[in-house]
């Protein structure tokens, strides 16, 4: 019992993360047809921002620094998605397959870049000591940087549920996501809002690669394209354009690798997540929660 | 000068040359109507003068060049558009649908629902949800939310039920005493209603322009470009 | 006769290249002969003909898998377990993954191509990754995990093995991308080749005229990914070995990128592609470990010391200054409309 326990709630913090990539993913495609290739690219500059911060922060307690470290990777992160996008992906609009190269191009510039600078071996991340203790439940003991994650990405969907409802910009991007032509033919200029997307894919997309270094304990060049591939994965049995889709999908893709890893073999569980993929699309081939793509 | 004015539009689309040359004019205040048979490119006029194709050709609105302006520029010039398939944002509510088409200040809010009141009832409703009536109604009031100096509408009346197209007639021609609009429209009574002047096309040419009044009344003429009695 | 001529004359030159005792300086590093030179030509040689696989499939008929390293792996993985593992002989070892090489994606091909565009892409980058799990896993301890595992030079053909005979491995893989190209272009020429582009402009129409895409696709799909198992055999004996290098996703990018710097669905783009993104590949290391880049600031020698840097940036750049690919510079770009749709 303690095992389930324990396999499911690691499986949650991992389908946070999941979640954090593929709602980027899901808006940036809903809305702009693109497929980003380059979204592992911000997870890594998020990470690697995050890490480098931190080792030049002396002299604070753990806490605050990873704090802040994280703070800073999360801006640089957004940042960085929003100068993509303005400088590579919107001189290109309505060129769907070049801005998908442009972003495949673009992610084994960046991946390449960090291994170059920072070689490909882990770099070590100091995490505040609470997050590597555990918590009792049910008699399994779990670590505590899994209530990080969950809480984190609760926090985001909930946030992006309100960004989409409530705002004009949500509005806009709700819009287009069904038709965006119709959009430009009431006097709204979607560009802002694809920039706007891009910047919340790439904040969501850093964070997970802040959370990825506190679950993993590390950073390194490759996590942000491996990671990348499931949150496609996520993406596609989810449904484009839903966010809710995501959040289920990323949690049942998660719940599946883990349990699979464990009570399998290890690498089941991505044979299965495979699987599970092919029996989606076999079935529903446009996703759980079908959008109007 | 009309406030619309198109010359030698050409639109080629998917290895066709779908617009051969198309040229006319919209005078301010007026309604013409641009007829023809099914595929000569009435709906494709339209887009091409919203940016919504790509096109060759000169259109001045107001005396502003627009030829290839982005459509959203042209958009904010003042032009409300009522597309052939009403293009309403299934997911989004009905009031969204509305908000989202407000441009400057709060929209015309009071008026739109004086016109059409079923909107403000069914306001939390998701547009997809809707029978075709009602978001044809929708999506015109969507393009009479902000005060625009022409309206573009295609097709108001295709695939309603008689009595809905009665409703949409009498909103239609309500609209058309207050603006400009350029209107395509199979339903010839209705044209008869609204329109001071027509432009019929047949596969890509402009082949008669004249006073709605004078072309209606001729029979034989009317069969022989439109192909209906 | 004009368009035979120049082909056929570079082949013959190719051909020829393992008696030509010439050096050309800084762009290899001994003379045309020898066996490192052949070698390095050898494996641009053989990606070149991967590279037109692929096209036949994303140029050609406008399918974008995300998963064509996969059979190449296959290639590589079965043939070389087949003779080390199973310890069965050549020719039984290259027909059995031969044979792999039209099941397998007779039965991928059937579940992805239900599907079309993005999840169609998906599909198949999920089937790559599966095969990668699979050879890292080693099950059994056959795909040799991280490491991968070095062929059991006994079964292969004495022709083959061994540095002096590095010349037959180099005729080997001309002939790969010369037979490669010729099946190809026949293939492309055929009524099924042009039913193929006919479904990357539109497939619509092709329902329309009463044929069924699916069968077309999953004929380009198996045809093309046979002839990259093929390939995967070649690379095989080329380089002695396996490794998991082919299987990860970076590498079917990798063919991609090949392909578009060339020119997607034109005639040389896709070998021109393979060829120069090889050599960049496997001489930009060495132009990184240089004396010039050794003397340069840092901020530049870093970056040039990872290929895949440069290479992402060329790609970048091509795909924003010559779209077409290097095949079609200076021409008008001509990019398939439906692969705006397949998307």
């Amino acid at each position: 019992m303690s095992t389930i326990v324990l396999l499911a709630i690691t499986g949650f913090g991992l389908g946070a993360m999941y979640f954090l990539i593929a709602s980027g993913l899901s808006l940036i495609y809903g809305l702009m047809g693109v497929l980003n290739f380059a979204h592992g690219a911000f997870l890594t500059v998020g990470a690697y921002a995050t890490w480098y911060t931190e080792t030049k922060l002396g002299g604070i307690a753990v806490a605050p620094r990873f704090l802040l470290a994280a703070l800073v990777g999360l801006a640089i992160g957004t940042a960085f998605a929003a100068l993509v996008e303005v400088v590579l992906i919107r001189p290109l609009y309505g060129r769907h397959i070049e801005q998908v190269l442009v972003t495949v191009g673009l992610g084994l510039c960046v991946s390449a870049l960090a291994t170059a600078i920072w070689t490909s071996d882990p770099k070590f991340v100091s995490l505040p000591r609470w997050t590597s203790q555990t918590t009792g439940v049910l008699g399994a003991s779990i670590p505590n940087d899994r209530w990080l994650e969950i809480i984190t990405a609760g926090v985001v969907l909930t946030a992006l549920e309100l960004f989409l409802r409530r705002t004009r910009y949500g509005l806009i991007v709700r819009a287009g996501v069904e038709n965006r032509a119709m959009v430009t033919a009431l006097g709204i200029d979607v560009r802002r809002a694809f920039t706007l997307v891009f910047a919340i894919g790439g904040l969501a997309a850093a964070l997970a690669g802040v959370l990825a270094a506190l679950y993993f304990g590390t950073v390194d060049p490759q996590r942000g394209t491996s990671l990348l591939i499931f949150a496609f994965i996520v993406v596609v049995i989810g449904g484009l354009g839903s966010i809710g889709g995501t959040a289920v999908a990323a949690v049942v893709v998660a719940l599946v690798q883990q349990f699979a890893n464990y009570y399998a073999s290890s690498g089941m569980g991505d044979l299965s997540v495979v699987l599970l993929l092919a029996v989606v699309l076999l079935v529903r081939p446009r996703g759980l929660t079908a959008a109007a793509a | 000068m009309a406030l619309l004015e198109v010359r030698d539009l050409h639109v080629r689309l998917g290895g066709s040359h779908v617009l051969q040359g198309v040229g006319f004019d919209v005078a301010e205040g007026g309604v013409t109507a641009l007829l023809g048979r099914n595929g000569v490119g009435k709906t494709t006029t339209l887009r091409a003068l919203l940016g919504l194709v790509p096109a060759d050709g000169r259109v001045t609105f107001g005396g502003d060049d627009i030829t290839n302006e982005p459509t959203h520029r042209i958009v904010q010039r003042g032009v409300g558009y009522v597309p052939e398939d009403r293009d309403v944002f299934s997911r989004l509510t009905v009031t969204e649908n509305l908000q989202l088409a407000r441009r400057n200040g709060d929209g015309r809010f009071p008026y739109v629902y004086e016109l059409f009141p079923e909107l403000r009832e069914r306001g939390g409703q998701p547009a997809g949800t809707l029978s075709g009536g009602q978001q044809q109604m929708l999506a015109i009031a969507r393009a009479l939310l902000n005060e625009n100096r022409i309206l573009l509408v295609d097709e108001p009346t295709k695939g309603l039920a008689p009595m809905l197209v009665a409703q949409v007639a009498h909103a239609l021609e309500r609209v058309c005493d207050e603006s400009t609009v350029l209107l395509v429209e199979q339903n010839l009574t209705v044209v008869r209603h609204v329109a001071d002047h027509v432009v019929v096309l047949d596969t890509g040419r402009v082949v008669h322009s004249g006073p709605a009044r004078e072309l209606l009344d001729d029979r034989e003429r009317v069969h022989a470009l439109l192909g209906v009695a | 006769m004009k368009r035979i001529l120049v082909p056929v004359a570079l082949v013959a030159v190719l051909a020829a290249l393992p008696k030509l005792a010439i050096d050309i300086p800084y762009l290899f590093k001994s003379s045309l002969d020898s066996p490192g030179t052949l070698q390095l030509i050898a494996l641009m040689l053989t990606f070149a003909g991967l590279a037109f696989t692929y096209d036949l499939l994303f140029g050609y008929t406008g399918l974008l898998s995300f998963g064509h390293a996969l059979y190449f792996a296959v290639g590589v993985y079965v043939a070389g377990i087949a003779m080390t593992r199973w310890h069965w002989s050549f020719w039984p070892s290259v027909l059995f993954t031969a044979a792999l090489g039209i099941i397998l994606p007779l039965v991928f091909g059937a579940v992805s191509l239900r599907v079309g565009g993005i999840a169609f892409a998906m599909v198949t980058l999920a089937f790559a990754q599966a095969g990668s799990v699979l050879a890292f896993k080693n099950p059994y301890r056959w795909t040799g995990g991280e490491d991968g595992f070095g062929v059991d030079y006994t079964k292969l053909p004495a022709g083959l093995v061994g540095i002096l005979n590095t010349k037959n491995l180099y005729w080997l893989a001309l002939a790969y991308a010369v037979g490669v190209f010729l099946v190809g272009r026949w293939a492309i020429n055929s009524s099924p080749g042009r039913v193929w582009q006919a479904i990357r402009e539109n497939e619509l129409r092709v329902e329309v005229l009463g044929l069924r895409p699916f069968d077309f696709k999953l004929m380009a799909f198996v045809l093309a990914s046979f002839l990259a198992t093929v390939g995967g055999i070649v690379y095989l004996v080329l380089i002695s070995g396996a490794n998991p290098d082919v299987t990860v996703p970076s590498f079917t990018l990798a063919l991609l990128v090949m392909v578009v710097i060339g020119g997607a669905g034109s005639r040389w783009g896709a070998l021109v592609g393979g060829l120069v993104y090889t050599y960049l590949d496997q001489r930009l290391g060495d132009v990184a470990d240089s004396h010039t880049v050794s003397t340069l600031p840092s901020v530049l020698r870093t970056p040039l010391q990872e290929p895949l840097f440069i290479l992402g940036l060329v790609f970048i750049l091509v795909v924003y200054f010559a779209p077409g690919g290097l095949a079609r510079l200076g021409r008008i770009r001509r990019r398939p409309a439906a692969l705006e749709e397949a998307l």
